[in-house]
């Protein structure tokens, strides 16, 4: 039930690094993750990989496996064959710390440029009551675990390093959404969407949506709905005329 | 700080390239389909059996056969080789051109922006939809209003063949205009205007009804986009078959 595997594993951080070959076992159950400790503690002591939960819940563990951004932890070793050569790097778009470490303080970045939720003045810090199915779009966005994949694969900042001033990437346009659609959110979140965190660069082909561990529609439910605010208020006659007759 | 050096554009080891290949394939073929069928200005009327192929209609020019032109002869006569869809064709192709999910498509497919996820894309600069020409793409709304006028034409066309029994291409016409329907419904301008702009559904339980019910279609977008446009072709070519003699309609009632 176990085997040799083949890897191959990118080594190396910001000076430089290639693919390092290695043979490994592998045993029935087992996730990517495991052969990298396995790596670490026979033949590699000193790779690098950042992960804790194990569970696809804590968004460490993210990197490629075989060009495909995943989650380490959650990829199981069963999907592959047993000759496959299994090639794992660290994740492209962010600048490199050492082997499948990235450094991903972009995103910590992205995250302060969206303004915080912001309830009605008139009401206190307990005094939020709400339906749930005003709050159910704003939830589907809560299950994200900040693996960043979204943003890695997202080919505006991934292809096009000068991008990442712009763009926000789908995981914050996501969190402007998020608050968008709270019931209880004030602030207008349409025209911010639009020119300080450029949903317009977004080409809604769904690679975020493709990665995300959690299945959240990213895409379908999040940015479309964004794009469609955006023309509601830049470019529809028709509801601006509606909303002047029938004052919603 | 620089980036992992990886020269590879990517490392997928899937054949990523099938997709947009298939997609790129089938819309050409799809388009050199329209195309003929629009510049050849012949066999779209079915006269014994009141066949008018969604692709004509409705057909508002002083060229149409008389009995199809359903709403009159708006036009005069187009000069030279223009055929009486390139009226309506511009507000068909716009709504597709426009829709999210075509989009999604061209853009992997034909411009490989991206190819494939995780594919590095050929081109050095991005933009987006942030500039003319693509900044129009949000336009989508106005050719969905459109493109929904066409569908209600398109629904009463399909009844009124009702008119002269019941045949195979009533049948064809029929389903026609359901998928274009549930295309059409599917649509996510249609799934936000219905209810996706509000803040509060609870406070409207009508379009809270309807937007629920809108998102279960708009799961089905593309299967719709793809079921759409392929059965308008076939109920084309069937109303083209039967218009020019090649066969002949399967009827059931008379
Ligand atoms: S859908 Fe938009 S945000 Fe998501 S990966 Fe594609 S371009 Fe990026
Ligand atoms: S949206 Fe999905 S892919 Fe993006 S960071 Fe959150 S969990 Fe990860
Ligand atoms: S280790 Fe926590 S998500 Fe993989
Ligand atoms: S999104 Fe596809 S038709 Fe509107």
């Amino acid at each position: 039930m176990s085997y040799q595997g083949k890897f191959r594993v990118w080594r190396g951080d910001d000076s430089g690094g290639a693919l390092e070959d290695f043979t490994v076992e592998v045993n029935e159950g087992e996730v990517v993750l495991d052969i990298i400790h396995r790596l670490q503690a026979t033949q590699a002591p000193d790779l690098a990989v950042r992960w804790n939960c194990k569970a696809g819940k804590c968004g460490s563990c993210s990197a490629e496996i075989n060009g495909r951004p995943r989650l380490l932890c959650m990829t199981r070793m069963s999907v592959f064959e047993e000759s496959e050569t299994i090639t794992v790097t660290p994740m492209r778009t962010f600048p490199i710390i050492r082997d499948l470490v990235t450094d991903v303080s972009f995103n910590y970045t992205k995250a302060r440029e969206v303004p915080s939720f912001a309830p009605p003045k008139d009401l206190a810090p307990g005094e939020y009551r709400m339906q749930q199915v005003d709050v159910e779009r704003s939830q589907e966005f809560r299950k994200c675990i900040e693996c960043f994949l979204c943003q890695n694969t997202c080919h505006v900042v991934r292809d096009h390093e000068e991008n990442k001033e712009a763009f926000s990437g789908p995981r914050f346009l996501m969190r402007v959404a998020e608050l968008e659609m709270h019931p209880l959110d004030t602030a207008d979140r349409v025209d911010q969407a639009q020119d300080d965190h450029g949903l317009g660069y977004c080409n809604i082909t769904k690679c975020c949506s493709e990665v995300c561990p959690e299945h959240i529609h990213i895409t379908d439910n999040a940015l479309i709905p964004m794009k469609e605010r955006v023309a509601d208020r830049k470019y529809d006659p028709i509801v601006w005329l509606g909303n002047k007759l029938f004052k919603r | 700080m620089a980036r992992a050096e990886i020269a590879a554009r990517t490392l997928r080891t899937d054949r990523w390239w099938l997709p947009p290949l298939t997609t790129f394939v089938g819309l050409l073929l799809i388009s050199i389909y329209a195309a003929f069928r629009t510049f050849q200005g012949d066999f779209y009327w079915v006269d014994q059996y009141h066949y008018l192929t969604p692709m004509y209609s409705p057909c508002l020019t002083e060229e149409c056969v008389p009995a199809a032109a359903h709403f009159g002869q708006w036009f005069p006569a187009l000069p030279g080789f223009l055929t009486p869809p390139v009226i309506i064709i511009p507000f068909l192709l716009g709504f597709r051109i426009t829709c999210y999910y075509y989009r999604k498509a061209y853009y992997r497919a034909a411009w490989a922006s991206p190819p494939a996820c995780a594919v590095a894309e050929p081109h050095s600069k991005y933009t987006g939809e942030t500039k003319f020409p693509l900044i129009a793409q949000n336009l989508h709304r106005y050719f969905f209003y459109a493109a929904s006028v066409l569908l209600l034409i398109n629904i009463y066309d399909a009844i009124l063949a009702f008119g002269t029994g019941v045949g195979l291409g009533n049948i064809i016409l029929l389903v026609n205009v359901g998928l274009l329907a549930a295309y059409t419904l599917s649509c996510h301008s249609c799934r936000h205007i219905a209810g996706g702009r509000l803040k509060h559904f609870s406070k409207h339980p009508v379009r809270y009804w309807m937007w629920t019910q809108i998102s279960k279609l708009n799961n089905r977008h593309m299967l719709l986009a793809w079921t759409s446009l392929i059965f308008v072709c076939l109920t084309d070519l069937y109303v083209a078959l039967v218009a020019s003699g090649t066969i002949s309609d399967l009827r059931f009632i008379n």
